[in-house]
């Protein structure tokens, strides 16, 4: 998604993004962003929790309408509300993805390797 | 505080990412915000795997189970007056539960509406619009900047939307 932000600022439409993900969108250069220390699929907050939802809006506006500076991050003091570990099982879906299955091995000899490296 | 993309990340998926060498490309692109918000009418983007259930197809997570390095590049309309209950959800890597419950935590229809309720922004695109965030491994984002991305702004445009919310998920 952060490149589609750059798209379509590209297009002549001032962007915002709010992310979990504040990584990406400095890798990418995202126009403006806002990061959120939320689980993944929640963005805005929890369903149904308006006054959250409405403070992340109300602040991802507030960077779009003063941020002047190509590939600014602005980071959120929201928090979220469910315990850790509660919130990292609950976003994912029930199947892990099917790259996670063919990639998780990969990865795992790759860090191996990396590991060796460094003894 | 500054955010930590890693929080709630898989260990091993954090690791992966934090190894990935880029870049942005400069400049930067920027268009200025035309004016106060209130003047401003607005667009709204997610990555959710979101589609109108009945109306468009969902996303085609059984090509990528075929093809786990495979994404669908493709994107979905969602009027913004859809009903909750014809909101549907086809994406593999998040579990969407939460937002067939309330559409609001990925694509804010309802909270927008109020804005311009209030006054507060001058208007709302009639159509908004769902990609899925997948877009394979290693990641392929081509289709979207060439194509389905630019065909999303004039779409945008053709309503005179001037400012776009984009809500990955």
């Amino acid at each position: 998604m952060p490149v589609l932000a750059r798209t379509l600022e590209a297009s002549g439409l001032s962007t915002i993004m709010v992310t979990m993900m504040p990584f990406w969108a400095e890798k990418v250069g995202v126009p403006r962003t806002l990061a959120v220390e939320f689980p993944f699929g929640h963005t805005l907050g929890q369903p149904h929790n308006v006054d959250q939802q409405l403070r992340v809006i109300d602040q991802a506006l507030k960077v779009l309408e003063t941020e002047d500076t190509p590939g600014s991050i602005v980071h959120s003091s929201e928090t979220w509300p469910e315990p850790l570990n509660e919130a990292k099982a609950n976003w994912q879906p029930k199947e892990p993805s099917p790259i996670i299955e063919v990639m998780t091995p990969q990865v795992l000899k790759l860090l191996r390797q990396k590991r060796g490296e460094k003894l | 505080m500054p955010v930590d993309s890693f929080k709630f990340l898989p260990r091993i998926i954090g690791t992966y990412y934090k190894m990935t060498k880029r870049e942005p490309e400069f400049p930067i692109p920027w268009t200025p915000l035309p004016g106060p918000l209130s003047g401003c009418k607005f667009g709204l983007i997610t990555s959710g795997g979101l589609y109108h259930k009945g109306v468009e197809p969902p996303f085609d997570i059984e090509r990528e189970k075929r093809e786990p390095k495979w994404g669908d590049p493709t994107y979905r309309t969602l009027p913004i007056d859809i009903q909750q209950s014809d909101v549907g959800a086809s994406h593999l890597h998040i579990n969407t539960q939460g937002v067939l419950e309330d559409v609001n935590i990925l694509l804010p229809i309802h909270r927008f509406r109020e804005l311009v309720d209030e006054g507060r922004i001058a208007g709302l695109a009639e159509s908004a619009y769902s990609f899925m965030g997948y877009q394979g491994f290693p990641p392929d984002t081509n289709a979207w900047q060439d194509s389905y991305g630019l065909d999303v702004a004039e779409k945008f445009k053709a309503e005179e939307v001037n400012c776009v919310l984009l809500t990955p998920a």
